[in-house]
């Protein structure tokens, strides 16, 4: 479970997120909608400690994120993040990219990393790039990669920071398609996105940020359908 | 106009001795080249720092070695040391000189070679559970290691080249010192030098070629 | 303890050594320019036909630049040439300076982007309207830094004609040196000179380049 109590970012004198609170329950999927700059991808930054925050508390399976006992390399084992730029590590194959974490953080043999490896990426559906290089790939083959990298680790929850924004629109379905699957599968995921019909099929509870707070929280019939507020209704006409 | 007579073969007769002394160019160049990374990478970690002093440290080698001649940098290492009673042979002035100036220039290059790796690199791998160390060791080194590798073969062949400067604070028996040595006995000035002139050539390019070959193996992507 | 038997002629003496050295990089950035543009040009133009150039051009990138020294300097006694040494020092200088200029030029050149031609073309400018007024301005402004930095090594790299006997800035420290055996503070004053003429260079390129930009 991940429970976000009144959280407060800001970097430097600007505000981004304001007190915000947000429980993600275990098998949950929570997507979280708003314009840009509304907080929400600084927000996962938080979950897994890539960013500070500066009031408020963050835990993760009851382990406090934001405290300096805390062994975040640990933590952040179970939780996989997918970035807007997949972030390809380039001087290695697509399984060498896979198999790298595995093998130098859990400790796991190079056979067993790249059994894990390999069964990720036939997942993803890449099982027949396994020895090129990221950079001979398309934008989504290096999502998808991306994503089966984080699963190598098998994490117990799986954060998406706006994976299909920075894609073509016609490479958009495939990553898609990948992570319906994982929400099938039964992950725990937050995911900040602007695929409304698509957070509208696959989330259990979608929250719309505004302005470094959690506007509205409720299914995706309550907030995507039929909105309570003015400002929702807006930006959902705003985007779709 | 030209009426000089070109003495080759006393010139070949003395390669062998050339040849030793361009063994020790290269072994002078090759170890200038190690402690210079060394002191580099020490100086790049230093201007990274919030220490005033380290900074400061760093920057000034830098700008220092970038901006003032090798060659000066040579002569205060072995006349200016002498000032506070320590005589170094003019070898190690030398390397000490060539060191200094390579540890400056690829200090330069590695923050520049920092800065060409996304800051998404780190944040990719942070958020797989690896530790700072870890990160730069797997993931930043070998990206970073392929930005400077051209600039670190340039400085290389510099730093053969700048060898030469040793027979100027007195050096014997690197390839230029033997030159100037024979030079010195028979007066063949033009003959012994271009004969040094090849070797010195050949060595750069054969740096060169290593290089080429070894960045084709390192880097596939 | 601050006592010292350095002058004011000893270090009148050290500012003529420092003109002589910005003298030879003037010099040898001039010849150095001259050819390297006209080299580069060429090898922009023609890559294929100048490749024996470009090999001429390598070598002397190859070659420790006090061998250059020596090296023309025998060949100017063989030939009987009656060159003074400064002459020989800013002939050297240049070659070695155009051989650097030209890889300079050629990069710069070659990194106007052909669509930016190709658009000048299609304004009915001809080819040499199109290098006058298209590629040469936009090639220097990519070329300076590298030509700016190309001085200032120049610039260290006249320390070493004192080797054939001209007495620059470093040579005239060292005759001091010589004179009253006080090493450190004669070496450390030299190289604040050169110190200081590298930072006038530089900040004045940076001023002219800055003011480049503002117009773009």
């Amino acid at each position: 479970m991940i429970e976000i109590e009144n959280v407060h970012k800001s970097f430097g004198d600007l505000d981004v997120i304001k007190g915000v609170s947000l429980t993600v329950n275990k098998g949950e999927v929570v997507s979280i909608i708003g314009g840009s700059g509304s907080g929400k991808s600084t927000l996962l930054m938080c979950i897994n400690g890539l960013e500070v925050i500066q009031q408020g508390s963050i835990r993760v399976d009851g382990t406090e994120v934001h405290n300096k006992a805390t062994d975040l390399n640990r933590l952040r084992q179970k939780i996989g993040i997918v970035f807007q730029q997949w972030n390809a590590f380039p001087h290695l194959t697509v399984l060498e990219n896979v198999m790298l974490a595995p093998r130098k953080v859990l400790g796991q043999s190079r056979a067993e990393a790249e059994e894990v490896a390999v069964r990720q990426l036939t997942h993803v559906g890449l099982a027949d790039k396994l020895k090129v290089f990221p950079g001979k790939l398309s934008g989504g083959q290096q999502q998808r990669m991306a994503i089966a990298r984080a699963l190598a680790m098998s994490p117990d929850y799986m954060l998406f920071d706006e994976a299909t924004s920075a894609l073509d629109p016609q490479l958009v379905g495939e990553v898609l398609d990948t992570m319906r699957m994982l929400a099938e599968d039964g992950m725990t995921m937050v995911l900040v996105t602007h695929e409304i019909s698509f957070a509208r099929e696959v989330s259990d509870r979608v929250a719309f940020f505004r302005n470094g707070l959690v506007h509205e929280i409720g299914t995706p019939e309550q907030v995507l359908v039929s909105p309570q507020y003015a400002e929702t209704a807006d930006f959902l006409k705003s985007v779709l | 106009m030209f009426d000089y007579s070109f003495h080759w073969r006393s010139a070949f007769k003395a390669l062998p001795d050339m040849l030793g002394g361009a063994w020790v160019t290269f072994e002078t160049a090759a170890l200038s080249m190690i402690f210079g990374v060394l002191i580099a990478l020490c100086l790049t970690l230093m201007r990274q720092t919030k220490n005033p002093l380290a900074r400061g440290f760093g920057n000034a080698w830098v700008s220092v070695a970038r901006n003032t001649p090798s060659l000066f940098q040579i002569y205060l290492l072995y006349f200016g040391l002498g000032s506070f009673g320590i005589h170094i042979s003019s070898w190690a002035a030398l390397l000490a000189g060539i060191t200094f100036n390579n540890a400056g220039y690829l200090a330069e290059n590695f923050r520049g070679g920092l800065k060409a790796v996304p800051e998404t690199q780190m944040r990719a791998a942070r958020s797989l559970g690896m530790s700072a160390f870890k990160t730069y060791q797997l993931v930043i080194i070998p990206q970073l290691l392929r930005i400077v590798f051209y600039p670190l073969t340039n400085q290389m062949v510099w730093a053969v080249l700048m060898t030469s400067l040793g027979v100027i604070v007195g050096l014997n028996n690197d390839l230029t010192g033997v030159t100037q040595g024979y030079n010195v006995k028979t007066f063949r000035t033009f003959e012994y030098f271009a004969l040094a002139a090849v070797l010195y050539y050949l060595i750069a390019k054969a740096i060169v070629l290593v290089a080429r070959l070894l960045g084709w193996r390192l880097f596939r992507y | 303890m601050l006592t010292t038997s350095i002058t004011s002629t000893d270090l009148l003496f050290l500012l003529q050594g420092a003109w002589t050295t910005i003298l030879l990089t003037l010099w040898a950035m001039l010849l150095g320019t001259a050819g390297g543009v006209i080299c580069g040009l060429l090898r922009a133009t023609l890559p294929r036909a100048t490749l024996p150039l470009a090999w001429v051009l390598d070598a002397f990138r190859s070659v420790p630049l006090l061998i250059q020294f020596v090296l023309f300097n025998s060949l100017k006694s063989i030939a009987g040439l009656d060159w003074s040494a400064f002459s020989v020092a800013c002939a050297v200088l240049g070659v070695y300076a155009a051989a650097y200029c030209t890889e300079i030029v050629r990069s710069g050149v070659l990194a106007v982007s052909p669509n930016v031609r190709r658009a000048g073309r299609s304004l009915g400018l001809n080819y040499w309207q199109d290098l006058r007024y298209i590629v040469m301005p936009m090639a220097t402004r990519i070329a300076f830094p590298g030509w700016l930095n190309l001085t200032l090594s120049v610039m260290k790299d006249t320390a070493l004609v004192m080797w054939i006997g001209i007495v620059e800035l470093l040579r005239a420290s060292q005759i001091i040196v010589t004179r009253i055996q006080e090493p450190l503070l004669v070496l450390c004053i030299a190289g604040l000179i050169y110190y200081f003429i590298s930072l006038v260079v530089a900040r004045l390129g940076n001023q002219l380049e800055k003011r480049w930009q503002e117009n773009d």
